[in-house]
């Protein structure tokens, strides 16, 4: 319940962040909403000797558009996320896949850039992030780089960012507005998180045929992944019911997949093709 | 008497203090001069001390001193009341000596000026450990070859106890069928969502010791302190504030409350220690745990005529309060709410290297209802008949009561087809029943369960009780007329505050605003028992009532005194004594009480003052039934289970106050169908607890529940003057059986009988892919 | 560090550790105790308050990261010594039983009811997860947002009648 003594900063500006980072190496954290890492030192899981408040830099909390993107600094929390009109409205998903995540307290105070470096396998945003094929802005003692969603998460609990590097923002696509979009869920009933989530782009032409596509599955294998055997099924398709099933198969194919008590391996393969279809058929308008 | 307030809703009296946050917990509680203690356990399941450093920890800032087990050698076992013939009951030290046989056995105790500081200290405490085989297994836990737990003994069998009773042999012999089946009750952790807290300050000058504890029973706990620290009893007062939840977990004597009320006595200094919930999980008592193979003697007309039931029952590593006991019960309600003309039951207790179980609501009696309702529906499937005709055929008739039991119990009252009409009713079961034909033509799986439940209630006749089963009431008019009720029950979010309040102020013809009950404070309450058992009210509140009922035998010899009138014509009405037919003369209760007091113009050897206690031995136990009907509907895909209705039509006997019984019954209901869904405390083989934190062991939240459709039927207890039975098990007791035999019955067309608990959905999709192959 | 923050609309300005944690600020410092703690790991919900008018869970805060923001708990939803409609519709519909969740069900409702003034009850049981109560099976609790909500904001269609 009581996490150990540390040593408390509060910059004001990533760069300051940035330089205490460098400054305490490996026993530094940086602290966001504090819902991934607080839990963890309160079970002493996580004992950080300096801890580097994040909340006092205001850029990290903005939200902007810029070249058909938005901005989303770090520091954006689930809720901003799941109700900001701008997002609900022009990045579905994104919204879509916030609204799932822990419970309405959690939501208040969990952010975006938090829970993405935390590289959680269980954690929600990986699936919709792959999907929407979103860039990493960040900033480490060598100045400025982006990473692709793609390249950010390489492991369990394991991102691309080298020591010291700080998640800035994401940027994230606007979608055009005949793209549809889900996040479907199956929920570990103790803790929320997710056993699978499957994120989903479509769209289709006038036609009725699959113009576009793209499934992120989180919570199945050690990292989030694209199920691109499906996408390639379903593209150029009519998106109908019985199409969409079959192109949802074997999503995990190749996935070290880990059982545990809440979800043997099997059960987690299963439920990766009923998400994905689930995510698929509700994001073609097929179901709700 | 009049009834303006027995069977209202009336809102309750302790809430206005704990909607606002002003309400005391114990870990609320602030002494001056307070110090931290917390707590070094043991991170195996099984495993030798080699040997424990605190000197690292010493040095550590604040630390004020650090206590071993040692140097705890003084302070007496932790005990056991369950006393069973033959019964090993292992020494059971408040803090480990040479092993540790759970994760979260307590070893060190360091005490600290602050909570922050103490916890620090407690991880740079060092033990080392020599680990052991850990003994997790239930069934190898019983084997010869296992290994030992306790090395006084020669096994890990704590202890076997069977009840028979008619003649099994006939029975089987005359069977027409005989159906098998095992049947597991898992593990289950209780919650309640204040962790234990204890506070401890003992005063040298007074020699006196008082412990603040979240606990169900003051009392017993007082006198089992006093023991294990060697105190006299009458130096010793528990003091139990506002408790956030028991439900069987604080109906116990933990090491804790022993060693903090020691470490008080060597420091002369108040100390404080709230439970953190991990060590809620791994050290507060679990419940459940039993495996049993059962065989069904059964009639081609539906008929049961016999029961064995064997079980092994998992005792953890130690015993808590009542933790050999808890099977016992199951026995005794074998036979459910059906005339059943033979039933065994055999248990073997077993000891493995996890936390105690022990009385989690229920306690015994889930496990019981568990067995006989699924029987019913096995009994149904065998023989392709509808589950309520088996339940028809088996019920003994309204007539029938006081019903006596193979099992060699006497049900009280009841009248068993009363509620199930009514539920079938209310659920629309033939609806239901012709929708699931409908569903399963187009592939979807509706199942309808049903459980018709008897419990046992209002713990109980004392010779059938560890450690008495009265309970006590002290009602006392205050010289200005207020009146004071002290109850030996200590609530503990029942809402009896209320409830017996509406009982003394329809007695005394009062508002209840006059009225303000007492409890959980062992130096202004008369000895008690405590809350548990659903016995509060039955028994608690019928001590409040014989006390008033005595009380105002004393105020009709006053009354006849001041009003010059004979005995045998005053009469007690709204609040006044008055002699019968004569409006004229009265006094009011209040007037008597300043007289009483005042004491200038009394009989000859009337004793000044208008207070009077009672303590109420039952004569029986009282038996509530009732039938929960549930409709769920199986996910094709995931194997979830979506609860489509839930009806539950109770008989608790009379009611005081139908808000907190439907209260009671909500609650409980959760809390059964928390164990049928989604609750198991997990250990793997090496004995470590897996479902350790709220992250990992699930009860239910609001979303995870349906709307509960309530009805009762009233048939009043003969046990009590009340009336009364008791409620607080039953939603518990009832609703386990109901959803698992509503997912069975939606299972039916792929030839399941049974399936284990926790239905989590992967097992129900297991079953569904098995047919699809 | 030196902590300055607003509780109940009251300032407080106090000398802690880095790590003392919100609910340990409230309880201790603010001496606070209607705000409760029952587990470790962010799931209970017993010691939501309102930080900034957001229900928050102050066990998994850092008392720095509530720095110069305004914190409401239980105690603070009384107005002028009258129950908040909240609160009253607790108590009218039985919605609580050992009191312990409650504070934190009530600030949960409290945000519920800001965000969405007539939720269903599907609205309410989501609105309410990061909240356990292990007494009364969340009935009457749902009745009791159901019917605070009532009163707190009637129906459109009878707003408009006035």
């Amino acid at each position: 319940m009581i996490p150990e003594s540390f040593e408390y900063f509060a910059p004001t500006s990533v760069q300051e962040a940035v330089s205490l980072a460098q400054r305490h190496g490996e026993e530094a954290k940086f602290l966001s909403g504090g819902h991934s890492l607080l839990p963890m030192m309160k079970l002493r899981l996580a004992t950080p000797k300096f801890v580097i408040d994040l909340g006092g830099i205001r850029e990290l909390t903005q939200i902007t558009e810029e070249g058909g993107k938005f901005r989303i600094g770090a520091l954006v929390n689930h809720h901003t996320l799941e109700s900001s009109e701008k997002i609900r409205g022009r990045c579905r998903l994104l919204a879509q896949t916030a609204a799932q995540i822990g419970d309405p307290q959690v939501r208040n105070c969990g952010t975006l850039g938090g829970s993405v470096s935390h590289a959680d396998p269980a954690a929600d945003y990986p699936a919709a992030l792959l999907a929407l094929e979103v860039e990493m802005e960040v900033e480490g003692p060598g100045g400025r780089r982006r990473i692709s969603a793609a390249d950010f998460f390489v492991d369990l609990f394991t991102s691309a960012l080298k020591p010291s590097e700080l998640l800035v923002a994401v940027h994230v696509p606007v979608l055009e507005s005949n793209v549809g979009s889900a996040y479907k869920k199956l929920r570990q009933q103790a803790s929320g998180f997710a056993i699978v989530g499957a994120a989903a782009i479509v769209a289709k032409d006038e036609g009725g045929k699959c113009q576009r596509v793209a499934i992120g599955i989180t919570g199945v294998g050690p990292k989030a992944f694209r199920a691109t055997a499906a996408e390639k099924a379903l593209l150029g398709k009519s998106l109908t019911e019985k199409n969409i099933e079959k192109a949802c198969h074997q999503i995990a194919s190749g996935i070290d997949v880990q059982g545990d008590i809440h979800a043997s391996s099997d059960y987690r393969r299963a439920m990766a093709d009923v998400f994905a279809r689930r995510a698929v058929l509700a994001a073609a308008g097929l179901s709700q | 008497m009049a009834q303006q307030y027995i069977g209202q809703s009336v809102k309750r009296t302790e809430d206005p203090r704990l909607i606002t946050g002003l309400g005391h917990y114990v870990d609320d509680m602030k002494l001056h001069d307070m110090h931290y203690v917390a707590f070094v356990r043991s991170i195996h399941g099984h495993a030798r001390i080699r040997s424990v450093d605190i000197s690292a920890a010493l040095q550590m800032p604040g630390v004020v001193r650090i206590f071993t087990g040692e140097d705890c050698r003084s302070i007496g076992s932790i005990p056991c009341a369950g006393a069973l013939e033959g019964l090993k009951v292992p020494a059971h030290p408040v803090l480990a000596l040479e092993k540790v046989r759970y994760v979260g056995e307590p070893i060190v105790a360091v005490v600290a000026t602050s909570l922050y500081l103490a916890r620090d200290a407690a991880e740079a405490v060092t033990v080392d450990y020599q680990s052991l085989p850990a003994v997790v297994d239930l069934e190898r836990a019983a084997s010869a070859d296992s290994p030992r737990i306790h090395e006084e003994f020669s096994d890990n069998i704590a202890y076997t106890w069977a009840l028979t009773g008619g003649d099994l042999d006939q029975a089987f012999k005359e069977a027409d069928k005989v159906i098998k089946q095992r049947m597991v009750h898992q593990r289950l952790i209780p919650v309640a969502m204040e962790p234990r807290a204890v506070i401890a300050r003992f005063l040298p000058g007074e020699h006196e010791l008082t412990l603040w504890s979240s606990t169900q029973i003051p009392h017993l706990m007082r006198t089992q302190v006093a023991i294990m620290l060697g105190l006299a009893e009458n130096h010793v007062r528990v003091i139990t504030p506002e408790v956030g939840g028991g439900f069987g977990s604080k109906l116990n004597v933990y090491g804790e409350e022993a060693a903090l009320g020691f470490i008080s006595m060597q420091l002369h200094k108040p100390v404080k220690w709230a439970e953190t919930r991990r060590e809620n999980f791994a050290a507060t008592i679990h419940g459940r745990g039993q495996i049993g193979d059962l065989e069904v003697a059964i009639k081609k007309d539906g008929r049961v005529t016999g029961i064995r039931y064997k079980v092994w029952a998992d005792l953890g590593a130690y015993h808590q309060l009542l933790t050999p006991a808890i099977p016992t019960l199951t026995g005794l309600m074998l036979t459910g709410s059906y005339r059943i003309p033979a039933a065994r039951m055999d248990v073997t207790g077993v000891f493995t290297n996890k936390m105690a179980t022990d009385a989690y609501r229920g306690a015994g009696r889930p496990e019981a209802t568990y067995v006989i309702e699924r029987v019913m529906d096995l009994v149904a499937q065998e023989l392709s008949m509808d589950p309520v005709d088996v339940r028809r055929v088996n019920f003994p008739a309204k007539k029938d009561f006081p019903f006596a039991t193979a099992t060699g119990l006497t049900y009280d009252s009841g009248n068993y087809d009363a509620p199930l009409k009514k539920a079938l009713k209310l659920a629309e079961y033939k609806k239901w029943r012709r929708e699931q034909q409908k569903a399963r033509k187009k592939g979807r799986y509706i199942g309808i369960g049903l459980s018709t439940y008897v419990e046992i209630c209002a713990m109980g006749p004392s010779p059938a009780m560890p450690a008495g089963g009265w309970e006590s009431a002290t009602v006392r008019i205050e010289p200005t007329g207020k009146v004071t009720v002290l109850t030996g029950a200590s609530p503990h979010g029942q809402g009896q505050e209320t409830s017996f309040a509406q009982i003394a102020a329809d007695m005394l013809g009062v508002t209840i605003e006059d009225i303000r009950v007492l409890h959980g404070d062992t130096g202004v309450v008369q000895y008690g028992i405590g809350t548990f058992g659903s016995r509060a009210t039955a028994v608690g509140g019928t001590a409040v009532y014989r006390a008033i009922e005595k009380l105002l035998q004393k105020g009709t010899l006053l009354a006849a005194h001041l009003l010059q009138a004979p005995k045998k014509e005053i009469q007690f009405e709204g609040g006044k004594f008055s002699i019968k037919g004569d409006a004229s003369k009265s006094i009011s209760l209040q007037e008597m009480a300043l007289a009483s007091y005042t004491a200038k113009n009394l009989p000859v050897n009337f004793e000044p003052g208008l207070s009077s206690t009672y303590y109420f031995e039952p004569k029986n136990f009282t038996f509530p039934f009732g039938t929960h009907i549930c409709v769920v509907e199986l996910d094709g895909d995931t194997g979830e289970i979506k609860i489509l209705k839930y009806v539950a039509v109770d008989d608790c006997g009379k009611v005081i106050n139908p808000l907190l019984v439907d209260g009671q019954i909500h609650g409980g209901i959760a809390q059964g169908l928390g164990q049928a869904l989604m609750e198991e405390a997990v250990y793997d083989e090496s004995g470590q607890l897996i479902t350790g934190t709220l992250m990992d062991y699930a009860i239910p939240r609001a979303n995870d529940l349906p709307w509960f459709e309530l009805d009762r039927t009233v048939t009043p207890s003969p046990v009590n003057p009340l009336g009364v039975k008791g409620v607080g098990e039953a939603g518990t007791i009832g609703s386990t059986p109901a959803l698992v035999n509503a997912v069975v019955d939606a299972l039916q067309p792929f030839g399941v009988k049974h399936i284990d608990m926790p239905l989590r959905p992967e097992k129900i999709w297991k079953l569904l892919q098995k047919e699809a192959q | 560090m030196e902590i300055s923050l607003n509780i109940n609309g009251q300032p407080f300005k106090e000398d802690v550790e880095p790590r003392t944690l919100l609910v340990h600020f409230i309880r201790e410092n603010a001496q606070l105790t209607g705000t409760h703690i029952g587990c470790e790991t962010t799931i209970c919900g017993a010691c939501t308050v309102l930080l900034d008018g957001r229900a928050v869970k102050s066990c998994t805060l850092l008392a720095a990261q509530a720095r110069g923001k305004r914190v409401t708990t239980i105690e603070g939803l009384l107005e002028k010594g009258e129950l908040h409609p909240i609160q009253k519709a607790f108590w009218e519909e039985h919605g609580l039983q050992c009191g312990y969740c409650t504070p934190g069900m009530i600030l949960a409702a409290h945000q519920l009811l800001q965000q969405n003034p007539h939720p269903s009850e599907a609205e309410i049981r989501h609105g309410i997860e990061g909240n356990l109560c292990r007494c009364t099976g969340y009935q009457h609790i749902v009745k009791a947002i159901q019917s605070a909500a009532a009163k707190m904001s009637p129906p459109r269609s009878a707003s408009a009648a006035r």
